[in-house]
């Protein structure tokens, strides 16, 4: 009896795994501004274990990601950018993770495209 | 009992989620033909909530529906994201747009002519076209006259040849590559950079010390990158005239075609000639050769970017013919006579490449690299009564897989070489045949954690029949302590079979004497050169008047283990010799870059160097280098008008100290060389007039202070005396010169 629930929950497991990719393509938004957000943004994505690439464009705020699915998931790392400061849709950074950002990353006063004026 | 436990509760699941109301719907790409394509994978969420879901392979999705949800967001990736307002149930249809469609994000300031590579962990900097018009004239080795990193010399007096130099070595000692493959080598060494013609060249990205174990093992100060212009992105007709006070005529043509899509095609053609006698200092030896070049090379670009493949496929043939010396000399008549003293240099050269690139359409940080080259070189010269002839047969192949260690801070690259050289040398009477095999492997770490820290470590293993077999490690960091500041460190180590005759060809235009004084080893008797390349270097940006600016200091030093020393000290007599003893050079360079007014660049640089080698005489400075050099560069543009017109101007000045000169001493008082040369300055200028983004017409000055060596051909009276020698040149033989040229382009 044990025997068969264990190889039907190895059968499950495997299916559940088959569904999971490991190079899964996500995009989301991200509110930030500059090339300074950039760096934050894609460093604390990459910072969460599963996720293999993240490219943050700064005109459109989408946030292109590769995960490992098996590894992690959207939220685990929508949480790891709001911890730095980063709003996301369904998640908002608390005020004291926003003020931590550098003065000139402050996207909630004014969210303007700021790529060309600085670099660092 | 369990298993029926299990099934109620398989039974459930569906039951639980289907007493929630659903939204359906189908993401489908819009494309011009409105037909229903469903795409896989995109991201369907409520916004401000948790539930999302992902659509299946026909574009199809169901997630669960609330009252209170209200947007729902639609992503993919290379797409633009929507957000749609849902007030019931209904079932969606959404088409997503391609992202790059609609935001073709127009860029509005223009990147720095020259770039420094401010997070790159090697010391790069790139020249890219806008710097490159700077020097109006006319191939690559003349495209490093506005770069302090590169110092141009003159290589002896007859064939204007200039040869370029990087931390106080020649040009032997850099890696120079067309599009990564390696292409000034072997019995190109010479007059290699001539044979690219200015316009072709797209970009140069310069590597200062170790570089990068990819493209080899030969490289020791540096790596010299040209991109080429590419048919899809250069001019679909472009034409480029120049002539010059002294004769020179240039003419260049690019045609590039967009067969389909995924094909273009590019035809460049270039030619140039000088039938101009000209012998401003009176000695009886041309200044500047008679020459003609013809020059053709095809390109074809194949693109697939949406399977990842991009490919080129070039061809080119070169003809190169100059004729050097006495300005009364016939070569039908005076050829191997006493009648005058000439010489012809004729060059043909075929090469061909395939480059191959496919990036993962789903991992864009994974990808395969593919090249493999074939050349033939043939030269066929003589000088005087010196004959050498090269031929030079080269097979280049590189393998290279792209992709990361668990995230793209972590990547790295690895693959495999084959490089096969065949040459047929034949100096005078002795023929110096030879085949060079090589396979290699390697495997490049880099490491990025996107702020303060990057890192390159490259190891090589290459097994080669006269070489054996070696590692070459090569390791870079960059560290930034503060804004704005970058700090750089790298070593490395380096290894070639020096080609000797092709590379000191200037030899041949002496009465000197040669002479090989090891014998037994594997390259022409003489060991394989090896040496170690260290550097530091720091980088501060600033900002002063509300404009930009950085300042660069670096080091660098080369210590050679292994070295042919080229020795020149006595007059009689060139001597090639294993190094016994020490050989380096250690460089030092200061460099600051400021717009100091609104569009007036300015880039100055100090160079320092000290470049010893124990000669058989002692240990001594190298011949013909400065120990220090002093370079500035303003450049001032007006604002363009809404019609691409503008002005450019261009002002640079080369200062260069004292040269120590080969020793002369043995020879008699009329032909005796003070130690040193004294110290000067050279000048150029350049105007552009930019009439429309079509047109432009440009003209410049050379050398305005008209500085020139008294004597460059020493013994000019009596060529085939004891004491002619043309190597000793240590300044321009050409006084000041204008040129005129133009450029059109639709």
């Amino acid at each position: 009896m044990k025997k068969i629930v264990l190889s039907l929950i190895c059968v499950l497991v495997t299916s559940v795994a088959m569904g999971q990719d490991k190079n899964k393509k996500l995009t989301f938004e991200v509110d930030g501004k500059c090339e300074m957000c950039k760096m934050r943004i894609e460093k604390a994505a990459l910072g969460v274990k599963g996720v293999k690439y993240a490219l943050w464009d700064i005109p459109s705020h989408q946030l292109s990601l590769i995960i490992d699915e098996r590894k992690t998931d959207a939220m685990q790392i929508k949480t790891a950018l709001v911890e730095v400061g980063h709003d996301t849709k369904e998640l908002k950074a608390t005020q004291e993770a926003y003020d931590n950002v550098h003065p000139c990353c402050k996207y909630r006063e004014d969210d303007t495209d700021d790529s060309e004026k600085h670099h660092d | 009992m369990k298993k029926i436990v299990f099934m109620i509760f398989l039974g459930l699941l569906p039951s639980i989620s289907f007493s929630q109301q659903q939204l359906k719907g189908m993401v489908m790409e819009a494309n011009p033909e409105n037909e229903h394509i469903g795409l896989e994978g995109a991201n369907v969420y409520w916004m401000n909530s948790q539930t999302g879901t992902i659509t299946k392979a026909d574009g199809t999705f169901s997630i669960p529906y609330l009252q209170e949800y209200k947007k729902l967001i639609i992503s993919y990736v290379g797409y633009r994201t929507d957000t749609l307002t849902i007030n019931s149930p209904q079932f969606v249809h959404h088409l997503l747009i391609p992202s790059n469609e609609l935001e073709e994000v127009e860029l509005i300031k223009e990147r720095d002519a020259v770039e420094k590579a401010r997070f790159s962990s090697q010391n790069v900097v790139t020249i890219n076209s806008a710097e490159l018009l700077k020097a109006a004239c006319c191939n690559l080795s003349e495209s490093f006259e506005t770069n302090p990193a590169i110092d141009v010399n003159f290589s002896d007096a007859l064939t204007g040849t200039r040869q370029i130099r990087m931390l106080g070595l020649t040009s032997p000692y850099l890696l120079i590559t067309q599009e990564n493959i390696p292409m000034v080598r072997g019995a190109s060494q010479a007059y290699g950079l001539t044979f690219t013609p200015g316009t072709w060249v797209e970009s140069i990205q310069i590597t200062k010390g170790a570089g990068s174990v990819v493209n080899g093992y030969e490289s020791i100060s540096g790596q010299i990158n040209a991109e080429l212009v590419k048919p899809l992105t250069d001019n679909s007709l472009f034409i480029n005239g120049y002539a010059n006070r002294n004769g020179r005529l240039e003419l260049n043509t690019h045609i590039n075609h967009k067969l389909t899509d995924k094909l273009s095609t590019g035809l460049y053609i270039h030619g140039n000639r000088r039938d101009q006698i000209e012998d401003r200092n009176g000695d009886g030896f041309l200044d500047a050769p008679l020459a003609n070049q013809i020059n053709v090379q095809n390109r074809w670009q194949i693109q697939d970017a949406e399977k990842g493949w991009v490919s080129f496929v070039n061809v080119r043939f070169l003809n190169d013919e100059k004729q050097v010396g006495q300005s009364d000399y016939d070569p039908l008549t005076d050829r191997f006579t006493t009648n005058a003293w000439g010489s012809e240099i004729d060059t043909r050269r075929f090469d061909s490449s395939l480059k191959l690139g496919y990036v993962f359409p789903e991992l864009p940080f994974q990808s395969f690299g593919f090249q493999l080259s074939y050349s033939t070189h043939k030269q066929e010269s003589y000088f005087g009564f010196n004959q050498y002839d090269i031929r030079h047969e080269s097979i280049y192949s590189n393998l290279m897989f792209n992709s990361i260690i668990g995230d793209t801070r972590n990547k790295f690259k690895t693959g495999i070489t084959f490089a096969h050289d065949g040459y047929d040398e034949l100096v005078n009477t002795v023929d110096y045949a030879r085949v060079d095999n090589s396979v290699g492997a390697f495997f490049e770490y880099s490491y990025e954690d996107l702020e303060k820290v990057s890192l390159t470590a490259g190891l090589r293993v290459d097994t080669h029949n006269r070489l054996g077999t070696f590692f070459t490690p090569r390791f870079h960091i960059r560290y930034t302590p503060w804004e704005g500041a970058s700090l750089r460190g790298s070593f490395g180590r380096g290894r070639r079979a020096a080609n000797f005759f092709a590379e000191n060809q200037q030899f041949f235009a002496t009465s000197r004497e040669l002479r090989i004084l090891d014998t037994g080893r594997s390259v022409y008797g003489l060991d394989p050169e090896d040496a170690w390349n260290y550097g530091l270097s720091f980088l501060q940006g600033f900002n002063l008047f509300g404009r930009q600016g950085n300042v660069t200091v670096d080091y660098y030093r080369t210590d050679f283990r292994d070295q042919v020393v080229v020795d020149w000290e006595d007059p009689r007599a060139i001597s090639f010799y294993n190094l016994e003893g020490e050989s380096y050079a250690n460089s030092f360079q200061l460099e600051v870059n400021h717009e100091i007014l609104e569009n007036l660049d300015l880039r100055a640089a100090y160079k320092l160097y000290d470049v010893k080698t124990d000669y058989q005489s002692g240990r001594l400075q190298k011949p013909l280098q400065a120990r220090q050099r002093f370079f500035a560069n303003l450049g001032y543009q007006t604002k363009p008008k809404e019609n691409g017109s503008q002005w450019r101007l261009d002002y640079t000045v080369h200062s260069l100290g004292e040269q120590r000169l080969p020793n002369t001493s043995a020879n008699p008082a009329e032909f005796r060389l003070p130690e040193n040369s004294e110290p000067y300055s050279l000048m150029n200028a350049q105007v552009t007039k930019v009439f429309s983004g079509k047109f432009e017409v440009y003209i410049g000055g050379e050398n305005l202070t008209n500085f020139t060596q008294d004597s460059p051909v020493l013994g000019s009276t009596d060529p085939f005396g004891p004491n002619f020698d043309t190597s000793i040149v240590f300044a321009p033989i050409m006084g000041r010169m204008y040129y005129a040229g133009f450029r059109y382009k639709i």
